[in-house]
């Protein structure tokens, strides 16, 4: 059956799960970089996630989401055996592979498994892949293992200390690339600040950075400029011409005004949900 | 109007159509215009003077025998008249909606001359109502039985909007077997996503004529992206024979003013996709939300402006002014659908011509800076030139604003199909006669190819495209 969940495994309990998708069609032609557009009910809204990786062989895709609002919350409610109502992809453009030298991908938060299906297209694309990631907390850190496994260099950062570095992931970037010349790119995917941040931190030192853009986004196919970013001073549609960008020219102060135009109403939706619900349960 | 004095012989004058009061429709999403009666329609009917060489037909751009079916209407025959109709319009609950009769049939009929054309697309919108329900094999195919489906006889259409719909309700009715890819979740193109359930209700019109499609064996795939999940190439693969590429004209265009990616600033594409695909206006009972807007500024003169406009009103709107830079005798919509406006409270700011957005420290957009035109001289086009009186600017306030001045070819298709060749302005570039794309087998119509235009343009190219097929099938000679 179409979008089918396969497999469910609730990465941090209520926050974070990842999701075992039977989508061949999508698997088929999906890329590192893309992204897949889902809708979960028939008053549902249509949300972007990233594709964290893909089984051509068994044709299923892999999804790791954090349950932020509703539409999350939602989808947090399905189980194995259940079936997602829309899905619909690979959407975006493909990472762009550069190869013979060293990339650092760094990611932050849930960006980790949406940096894990990137870094590891540079890795079969010949690359030494050096990853950074970071959490809030070591109980919040995702895809440590499965990052190892193609990996040599795995970095880790905690804000409080808990595992691995105390401190930021821009902390750990900023050293490496002190004392290792051979750095031909560096990704980032997380939330907006540290994707700012990040880009700031490699700016010295003249690294080319690739970051991924979680702009909101309502088609997702290129019809509505929902997504809209301004880059090196133009306007840009994230879902059609990226997600990702070149970072040292991303105007992320406006990016993060947009993000937050639609948060009451978000909130005004997710206690409307919560209403319900707790009314069905009467 | 009055009867032009030069006459002898007075015509009554058009049977009016009943709408919903202005006050009331103004907030909210039901249908504006209510339809006739067959007593009405029949009145109507016989105004009609059934001309030998009926002019109203060739200003048709599908040539629908009107004179036929209108002499059926005057005898009260509405089945008859529904599949004179049906004969060469697949859609015509929706044309009887949305054309604009104006300048096509109506513009064209011989009564223009001593007073009022026949309200044609009225009578259409009664005959396809009638009938609505009646069965789809039946009256798509004019023929008595449904069609035995020649699973070999395999065509692809891309994208769902009335030039695909119309390719698959011709070539089904003739037995082929149509699949037609959708990119969004629903089916319809600007039908369900742009133009407003209060012109052109979703359930009851778009999904019914498309749910006669389905009863002729045609097949929907959603959420199944061209150039992305799948190729022109994919599908020959299948066992496609023939692919009808009818994917609209996509991406939005913006002003490239100072302050437009300020939040409350939206193109006329989102602001209505959230609302009618999303149905924002019954946020939170549905997920999608908008921003209501308490004073809207819509830029553009088109269709999709007052589209826009009017939406904005029946979210709750305090003011909502339609800026635009000529004359609202230049505005390119539909007269009845500018009149609609008006009457609803809509302001048209006329020459007028937005040069910068202006917001808060948060990034909410608070007004926009105006730039006072005049009309000049006609230019090689022969239409007069909106300019700029210099230092006349003014400030609107504004906390929502919607562009709609247009749309450029979406490339998500293109750019992954580069055999497709293109025109200079990057639409698809077609055979005139046939529709047929430069990869053999392939063709294309409606919005892609034209640029923003009209449904009744893109069915007329999709008929187009479909005869080809079909001739090459050795289904038509
Ligand atoms: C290309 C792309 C890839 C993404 N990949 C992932 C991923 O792999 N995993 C993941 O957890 N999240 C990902 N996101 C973000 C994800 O789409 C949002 O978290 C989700 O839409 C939130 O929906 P919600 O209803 O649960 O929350 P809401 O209540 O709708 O929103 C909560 C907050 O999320 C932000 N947001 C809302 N809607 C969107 C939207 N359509 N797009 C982006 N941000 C939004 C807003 O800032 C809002 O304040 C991605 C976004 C994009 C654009
Ligand atoms: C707000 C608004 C109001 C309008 N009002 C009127 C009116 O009153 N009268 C009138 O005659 N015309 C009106 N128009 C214009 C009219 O709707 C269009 O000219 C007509 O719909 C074009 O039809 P189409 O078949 O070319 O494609 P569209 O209706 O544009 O449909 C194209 C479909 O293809 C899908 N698609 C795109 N890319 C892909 C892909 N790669 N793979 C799969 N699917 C894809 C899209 O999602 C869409 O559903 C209006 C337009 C708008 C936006
Ligand atoms: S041109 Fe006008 S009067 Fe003549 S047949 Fe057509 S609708 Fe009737
Ligand atoms: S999300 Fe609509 S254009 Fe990108």
């Amino acid at each position: 059956m179409a979008n089918k969940i396969l497999k469910k495994e609730q990465l941090i309990p209520g926050q974070t799960s990842k999701l075992v998708i039977d989508a061949p069609h999508i698997a088929a032609k999906a890329k590192p970089g893309n992204f897949v557009i889902l809708r979960v009910t028939e008053h549902g809204e249509r949300i972007p996630l990233t594709i964290a990786d893909t089984d051509t062989e068994n044709g299923t895709i892999t999804i790791v989401y954090l349950v932020l609002g509703k539409s999350t919350a939602l989808l947090e409610e399905l189980n194995e055996g259940d079936e997602i109502l829309d899905l619909c992809g690979p959407l975006g453009k493909a990472t762009q592979l550069h190869t013979g030298g060293t990339v650092i991908c760094v990611g932050g938060g849930t960006g980790i498994a949406a940096m894990h299906h990137i870094a590891k297209g540079h890795h079969q694309a010949g690359n030494h892949v050096v990853a950074i990631i970071g959490a809030r907390t070591k109980d919040l850190l995702l895809f440590e293992k499965e990052l190892k496994e193609f990996c040599p260099e795995v970095l880790i950062s905690t804000d409080d200390g808990s595992y691995g570095h105390h401190g930021l992931v821009t902390d750990l970037l900023k050293e490496r690339l002190e004392k290792d010349d051979s750095v031909i790119e560096v990704v980032a995917v997380g939330p907006v600040p540290m994707m700012a941040a990040v880009s700031k931190t490699t700016e010295p030192f003249g690294t080319p950075t690739t970051v991924s853009l979680n702009s909101i986004m309502v088609d997702g196919v290129g019809m509505c400029g929902a997504c809209r970013v301004t880059v090196g001073g133009e306007t840009k549609f994230a879902c059609v011409d990226g997600p990702e960008f070149d970072g040292h020219k991303v105007d992320f102060g406006e990016l993060r005004q947009r993000l937050a135009a639609f948060s009451s109403l978000e909130k005004e939706s997710f206690e409307h949900h919560c209403r319900c619900k707790c009314n069905d349960n009467k | 109007m009055t009867t032009s004095s030069k006459t002898k012989k007075t015509i009554a004058p058009r049977v009016p159509m009943p709408n919903q009061p202005a006050g009331e429709r103004a907030r909210n999403f039901k249908e504006v215009a209510l339809g006739y009666t067959k007593e009405m329609a029949m009145q109507e009917a016989s105004r009609c003077l059934h001309c030998k060489k009926p002019k109203c037909v060739q200003g048709c751009p599908v040539q629908v025998p009107i004179a036929d079916f209108i002499a059926e209407l005057v005898k009260g025959d509405v089945e008859k008249a529904y599949a004179v109709i049906k004969s060469t319009n697949s859609l015509p609950a929706v044309c009887g909606r949305v054309c604009p009769q104006e300048i096509q049939c109506e513009g064209a009929c011989i009564l223009n001359a001593k007073g009022q054309p026949i309200a044609i697309g009225r009578l259409e919108r009664f005959v396809a109502d009638e009938y609505m329900y009646m069965d789809a094999c039946d009256l798509i195919s004019a023929k008595p039985e449904c069609p035995y489906i020649d699973e070999e006889k395999k065509v692809a259409c891309i994208g769902s909007g009335p030039s695909s719909l119309t390719v698959a309700g011709y070539l089904a009715s003739r037995g082929c077997k149509v699949t037609v890819f959708e990119a969004l979740h629903e089916v319809g193109g600007v039908l369900v996503y742009g133009i407003p359930e209060f012109r052109l209700p979703k359930k009851d019109i778009v999904a019914k004529e498309v749910g006669a499609l389905k009863d002729l064996q045609v097949d929907f795939v959603t959420n199944y992206v061209g150039g992305k999940t799948f190729s022109i190439e994919d599908l020959k693969e299948q066992g496609y024979k023939a692919i009808f590429v009818g994917v609209g004209a996509g991406l939005p265009r913006f002003l490239n003013i100072p302050g437009e990616n300020f939040c409350g600033v939206f193109s006329a594409n989102e602001y209505l996709t959230r609302v009618n695909l999303g149905r924002a206006y019954q946020f939170p009972d549905y997920d999608t939300p908008i921003i209501k807007g308490r004073k809207v500024t819509v830029y553009g003169g088109g269709n999709v402006a007052m589209d826009a406009a009017r939406t904005a009103q029946r979210l709750g709107a305090e003011t909502v002014h339609i800026v635009y830079r000529r004359t609202a005798d230049a505005m390119p919509a539909r007269h009845e659908e500018i009149e609609h406006a008006v009457e609803e409270g809509i302001i048209l700011e006329v020459l007028a011509n937005p040069i910068e957005f202006k917001g808060d420290e948060k990034g909410n957009l608070t007004s926009v800076t105006l730039q006072k035109m005049k009309m000049g001289e006609p230019d090689e086009s022969g239409r007069c030139r909106p300019l700029p009186i210099e230092g006349e600017t003014y400030e609107l306030e504004t906390d929502l604003a919607v562009i709609a001045v247009g749309t450029r070819p979406n490339p998500i298709l293109l750019e992954n199909e580069p055999d497709l060749k293109l025109n200079k302005w990057g639409y698809i570039e077609t055979d005139e006669e046939t529709n047929e794309t430069s990869i053999p087998d392939v063709y294309a119509g409606g919005d892609i190819v034209t640029g923003a235009a009209t449904v009744i343009l893109a069915m007329g190219a999709g008929r187009k495209a479909a005869r080809e097929i079909a001739r090459r099938f050795g289904i038509e000679d």
